[in-house]
């Protein structure tokens, strides 16, 4: 049992490049769900449009970088648009079951053999990736002996951890207005918000864009720093890993997303390290019979759900949250 | 009262002599509607041919459960939109206007199961009913000195509200802490917040304790000492005889009758519809006699079996 290469890959991903993709996710959703109380169950679909919508406009169209970047800031706004007119009148559940569809329209259709000129079928697209990478001003690596990054991930940090701190420092600038007062209320209770003269509507679709374009620019992040956008990445289960990152954090906090995102990476790859040396090698630690190494990979998905679970009974604020506001309910 | 009858100009005082027919105008109506229908599949909850609401008094709305008073309420409101009808609020149509401008036009309601902001606390929750306030908007919300000023008079005049009100010492409790009645009160004054001419009260009396009753009474008597009017729908008589300038009595849907309390109260129709022939009598008295006589009478019946 190789005890080093397990808290290096705990380590190196809790920081790295994967924890601040379903940080921007899980800071978007915060705003959502946590604040404003809407149920979006399709952030992989803010993403996966942030994410094209630079990709296709740099290879497909022969734009330069940077609009393509414009683009993928504009695609999530017109999607929450699109997605907003129609359900943000109705019930909070109509949210959840337009979203989740929308988010599965897009990935199959970006995926798709007929659109395959444009969106690059179920391989993607590459090659849009050549300011980012020469802007990176890093020659070599980091090695910290209990963690370890790459060049490339290195310059993804440094871009990332800031747009990570910057829409931390957004999120925590309005969370302490009125405004953020109007969305907190409206999760509370809409009607009464009404009865105080407020355009309940026109919250909802501010936060619904505001959320959505943060997935998106974590969707963009999620497209340059791995310099490929597959369809697959932007499946549900993003969707739910973010959410995941963001009960664990604390919903309704604004650094909660984050530090739930850093301890599910922390968690994910530090168990997948475990269980996959514990099951290879000719004598492995856990015998055949009892976990193949091909189970071994799952498995920490299974602890991490059961933890979730545990995570909702006995604390159920996250680890952020504040137990006052979870433990009384009017209703 | 004697100082109220000596001004001659009093809102109440016009009320005086009006005829008590279902829709009767008023000298000075803040609220005109023109056949209001509501229609729940083939159920008319509400059926409202005429109606007028006379400014600067407090006028009660009261009939059977399912007479349709919380549904007029709504529709008044904009919280729910009829099959047919106008109404204007301050000569001001509204009909088909949405709830939150009817809000900020000056006609605020509150609702029969309160609805406090749980999860806020209660000077948040006071501060949320402002108007107009620039930090509300996006962009401006996310610097603070633009709305530092305001929100510091907000929080003067939900502090002053709140003291009024004695919920000052609940000021940082999160609404959701709050007793039912403490929950009235802070949705009342949370109303007052948005500055209203016209205060809808959706049955401000229901569950809360004799003594709480008592100080409602006196913050809604003093709504109407500030010229505001105020249109409350109440089942308890007392609270209604009380303190209220004129009745409307609702049944099925439609208006019944008006008049002033005492004069409703005599009214045939009403009794009929409402409130039932014993309305003024103590009913425990009344009971406990009954029953006397009752059991006596069994007990008498018992004996004559068992020795016949």
């Amino acid at each position: 049992m190789d005890f080093a290469s397990i808290i290096d890959a705990a380590f190196s991903n809790a920081f790295g490049p994967q924890a601040i993709v379903f940080a921007l996710a899980a800071i978007g959703l915060n705003i959502h769900f946590g604040y404003t109380g809407l149920l979006n169950f399709g952030q992989a679909g803010f993403m996966a449009v942030g994410a094209y919508g630079l990709a296709v406009t740099v290879v497909k169209g022969d734009m330069p970088f940077w609009v393509g970047i414009l683009v993928g800031c504009l695609m999530p706004i017109l999607l929450a648009l699109v997605l907003g007119v129609p359900t943000l009148r109705l019930r909070a559940d109509y949210l959840a079951i337009v979203t989740i569809a929308a988010a599965e329209i897009l990935r199959l259709v970006f995926g798709s053999v007929e659109m395959k000129s444009v969106f690059g079928g179920s391989n993607g697209l590459t090659g849009y990736n050549e300011v980012w990478n020469s802007l990176n001003p890093y020659s070599s690596g980091l090695d910290l002996g209990f963690a370890s990054w790459g060049k490339n991930d290195l310059w993804s940090m440094t871009v990332g951890w800031t747009l990570v701190a910057l829409f931390c420092l957004l999120t925590w600038a309005l969370m302490r207005s009125p405004w953020g007062r109007v969305l907190r209320s409206i999760r509370e209770d809409e009607d009464a918000v009404r009865s105080l003269g407020k355009n309940v509507f026109s919250y909802k679709m501010q936060a619904l864009i505001l959320g959505g374009f943060i997935g998106g620019v974590g969707g963009m992040f999620y497209a340059v720093k791995q310099a490929s956008v597959v369809p697959s990445d932007y499946s549900t289960n993003l969707t739910f890993f973010a959410y995941t990152a963001l009960l664990l954090g604390g919903a309704a906090r604004v650094l909660g997303p984050v530090v739930g995102s850093m301890i599910f990476w922390f968690l994910i790859s530090g168990l997948g390290e475990f269980f996959s040396q514990a099951t290879s090698g000719v004598d492995p630690l856990f015998p055949n019979w009892f976990m193949t190494d091909i189970q071994a990979s799952l498995v920490r998905y299974i602890l991490m759900g059961l933890g979730l679970m545990l995570l909702m009974i006995f604390r159920p604020q996250g680890i952020f949250g504040d137990r006052r506001e979870i433990a009384i309910d009017g209703r | 009262m004697a100082a109220d009858t000596a001004r001659a100009t009093d809102p109440r005082e016009a009320l005086h002599g009006l005829a008590n027919d279902p829709g009767v105008p008023k000298p000075d109506p803040i609220v005109i509607g023109d056949s209001i229908t509501r229609t729940f599949g083939g159920l008319k909850a509400v059926d409202v041919d005429h109606i007028e609401i006379q400014r600067g008094v407090i006028t009660a709305l009261i009939g059977p459960n399912g007479a349709g008073k919380t549904t007029l309420f709504n529709l008044l409101t904009g919280f729910d939109v009829p099959n047919s009808g106008d109404w204007s609020f301050n000569g001001k149509p509204l009909a088909k206007v949405p709830a939150y401008k009817v809000a900020r036009l000056g006609m605020v309601r509150t609702f029969q199961l309160t609805k406090v902001l749980s999860k806020l606390t209660v000077i948040e929750n006071m501060r949320l009913g402002a108007t107009g306030q620039l930090g509300e908007h996006f962009f401006p919300a996310i610097f603070k000195t633009l709305w530092r000023g305001q929100e510091d008079e907000v929080t003067a005049r939900a502090d002053e509200l709140l003291a009024r009100f004695k919920l000052d010492a609940k000021r940082e409790d999160f609404a959701g802490s709050l007793s039912g009645g403490q929950r009235k009160l802070l949705e009342m004054a949370r109303a007052l917040m948005v500055n209203p001419d016209l205060i809808m009260l959706d049955e401000p009396m229901a569950g809360v304790n004799p003594a709480l009753k008592q100080s409602l009474l006196g913050h809604v008597k003093s709504l109407r000492d500030e010229g505001r009017t105020v249109l409350f729908v109440e089942h308890d008589m007392d609270m209604v005889r009380d303190i209220s300038d004129w009745v409307i009595v609702m049944a099925q849907g439609q208006i019944v009758a008006e008049g002033t309390p005492a004069s409703v109260m005599a009214d045939p129709r009403v009794i009929d519809a409402y409130l039932g022939a014993h309305h003024d009598t103590d009913l425990s008295e009344l009971d406990e006699e009954a029953l006397a006589e009752q059991v006596e009478a069994e007990l008498e019946a018992e004996i004559e079996a068992e020795e016949s």
